[in-house]
């Protein structure tokens, strides 16, 4: 139980965090439409799904605000940086990015239902208050604005019955036109956001996912109509809607009660998303000017079980232990970006990713690396690549301690590339300073087939240490958990000699 | 693009529609919205087309995952065959449920879904994809090694035995420390 709040009690706490604001948004926006006098007649006209429809409007803005920062990676790249001062764990909870990102989104999605759901309530009723009502104070209430010098309180002028009256309201107001169109961008994001297809199909994810703009531009003139109307103060002064509201039919006609006016709302979720909007453009601005920086592939080494390694150099590149980089090739794509961990350490002049051969875009760069040619190629031949990164906390805390425990399982083992080859650089640098005595590294994968260029690291830093006497410094424990004919063959056949069985 | 199965999309967005027309219905039914029995066609439409399109089709490429229980949705939406293989039915098949739905505006939403999903499933119908049922795979293991090996082994791989184990004391993995370890106060 300690370790579980160990590890992931601040991320319970920033969820805690967001849930309670979340919720305090909601109570307190519900009491401003429910409780004040401004909105008596407003109420009157509506019920209570006025203040129901503002309530999730309001968390609505506060998750629009939020939901652009998680995908700024290189302001949380800057931020992590800067933060060094912090604890890891503090920082390892912007590796999280991503988790928080679709929490939000869910929440739009959720707010988005109660918001319209309470708005179909707004327009029935707004047309019926206009068409249906004879004789009641909705009536009253509906018919103000009809002669001149009045405000009006029901945004409907139009006499068209339900349930025309309420599609003709929904598509020639602003607001019912760019609530339709921005909840239809929303449904097609998600749609498309499903893990079937985000795993299987991702051009579909990342190309509908871009329907955001349209959500943002619509969510920001979507209540420049200010068709939520109040009183205005003049008029409360002079007219009181407790006292007044009894007698409807004399309003103008009696000094207590002139006729009540109004005015709408000015649109307000504008302050609330400018300031993301504008940190995402910025980021995306960042995004293009770094992969306009030039890379230079320095060495192509051709591995085998169709793994390919690109040493690369880019003028300030910094990295740390760890971390990953997003890489395109425009020869292959114009438009993939695909992540990879890097697999050098901070001490070597280059940088370097191993990419193992899975689909259309790894073959197409390993085709055009010449990968597949026997003879060596020119440097000149060899393709542009673009690089955006690195990204990702970094694993340098295993510099701090005498005793470390690395596990790895799968392509996880990849980071540990980087870690251990600066380990090596360290030690041979200076291997008094180095506080690190030694490893025990775990290695869990199906077979070594996809990570054999991996292995043959192992084995070459085990050479190396045996050759300065310090063979018990790496201690490494490989589990293969594929089970295969002829391992089973082999094992029946020679477990009966004398054999190391490591 | 070339690896993209066009249904499995118009399934995810189908299947959002008639939630989404659900919705919509319970509200003005409940409400008693003017011209509710629209909604309540609408109800009908969108459990109809939910049922139709929690299975998921088997994709042609790569292994699909299963819904949650989808198996017997699976049977009787097989049973139609022809009728539920082709995309070409279903794209209109959706195109016709949503117009009714139109009508009102608690549930055009439903519609313009309905409708997105009925053009994405005419896409997929035009690439020549169809729904394949997911099939149960039989409990059956391929006999291996010619059948000499019948079952994979229920017991680790045999090692030799413990004495002729050469193995030096300091590799037995973390039981004792080979550098003595002092506690720094933090």
């Amino acid at each position: 139980m300690g370790n579980w709040v160990v590890n992931e009690g601040l991320s319970i706490l920033v969820i805690l965090v967001w849930l309670g604001l979340n919720a305090f948004l909601f109570w307190w926006y519900y009491r401003v439409y429910d409780v004040p006098v401004k909105y008596h007649y407003s109420r009157k006209l509506l019920g209570s799904a006025l203040a129901w429809a503002r309530a999730p409007a309001a968390c609505l803005n506060f998750n629009c605000l939020l939901i652009l920062l998680p995908v700024c990676r290189n302001l949380l790249s800057f931020l992590r940086g800067s933060s060094a001062c912090c604890s890891t764990r503090i920082r390892r909870q912007l590796d999280r990015n991503l988790t928080f990102h679709k929490m939000v989104a869910w929440m739009i999605a959720l707010h988005t239902a109660i918001h319209t759901i309470a708005h179909l309530f707004n327009v029935e009723r707004c047309v019926d208050g206009r068409v249906e009502a004879k004789g009641t104070i909705q009536a009253a209430l509906s018919d103000l604005g009809d002669k001149t010098g009045e405000t009006y309180l029901n945004f409907v002028r139009k006499k068209i019955p339900n349930p025309e009256g309420g599609l003709y309201v929904a598509f020639t107001y602003l607001a019912g036109l760019s609530g339709v169109i921005i909840t239809l961008a929303l449904i097609l994001i998600i749609t498309s956001s499903t893990k079937t297809i985000r795993r299987s199909y991702f051009e579909v994810f990342w190309y509908t996912h871009h329907l955001f703009v349209v959500f943002f531009i619509g969510l920001v003139i979507h209540g420049a109509g200010r068709i939520v109307r109040g009183q205005t103060d003049e008029s409360l002064k002079e007219h009181n809607p407790h006292t007044c509201e009894k007698n409807f039919t004399q309003w103008g006609k009696i000094s207590s009660c002139p006729i009540p006016q109004f005015a709408g709302n000015p649109p307000m979720t504008w302050k609330w998303v400018v300031v993301p909007m504008i940190l995402y453009f910025f980021e995306r601005l960042v995004r293009f000017w770094r992969s306009q920086q030039k890379v230079v592939i320095t060495k192509v080494v051709n591995h085998p079980f169709k793994t390919f390694e690109l040493q690369m150099m880019k003028k300030g590149f910094k990295m740390e232990v760890g971390q990953y980089i997003f890489v395109q090739c425009p020869t292959v794509s114009h438009l993939e970006w695909h992540p990879f961990t890097l697999t050098s350490a901070p001490e070597e002049d280059y940088f370097s990713i191993h990419i193992r051969i899975v689909g259309d875009w790894t073959e197409g760069v390993f085709n055009a690396c010449g990968c597949d040619k026997q003879e060596f190629q020119e440097a000149w031949k060899l393709p542009k690549i673009l690089v955006d990164g690195p990204f990702g906390t970094a694993s340098e805390d295993v510099f701090s301690y005498e005793t470390v425990m690395l596990v790895g399982a799968g392509i996880g083992v990849t980071p540990f590339a980087s870690v251990l080859k600066s380990v090596w650089y360290k030690y041979c640098n200076d291997a008094t300073s180095l506080r690190l005595k030694k490893i025990y590294f775990y290695w869990l994968c199906r077979d070594t087939h996809a990570f054999e260029w991996f292995a043959d690291l192992l084995q070459s830093l085990e050479n190396q240490m045996q050759e300065r006497d310090n063979a018990q410094f790496l201690s490494y424990n490989i589990y293969l958990t594929g089970w295969d004919e002829s391992q089973a063959t082999h094992f029946t056949v020679h477990h009966d000699e004398e054999q190391r069985c490591d | 693009m070339g690896r993209i199965e066009w249904a499995m999309w118009a399934n995810e967005q189908a299947l959002a529609s008639g939630l989404i027309l659900v919705t919509g219905g319970v509200v003005a039914v409940a409400a008693q919205f003017k011209g509710w029995p629209f909604a309540a066609y609408a109800i009908a439409a969108g459990v109809f087309v939910c049922l139709l399109e929690y299975p998921r089709g088997k994709r042609k490429k790569g292994s699909t995952m299963e819904r949650c229980g989808q198996k017997y949705l699976t049977a009787v939406v097989k049973v139609f065959g022809p009728i539920t293989r082709n995309y070409y039915v279903r794209a209109i098949l959706h195109a016709a449920l949503a117009v009714p739905a139109g009508f009102l505006l608690s549930t055009i939403l439903g519609t313009a879904c309905l409708g997105i999903a009925s053009a994405i499933y005419l896409l997929a119908a035009i690439r020549g994809e169809e729904w394949n049922p997911i099939e149960q795979k039989p409990q059956e293991r391929p006999q291996v090694g010619g059948g000499t090996i019948k079952q994979p082994p229920a017991m680790p791989p045999p090692r030799p035995p413990a004495d002729t184990r050469k193995k030096p004391p300091a590799e037995v993995a973390g039981q004792e420390n080979p550098i003595p370890v002092t506690i720094e106060a933090e």
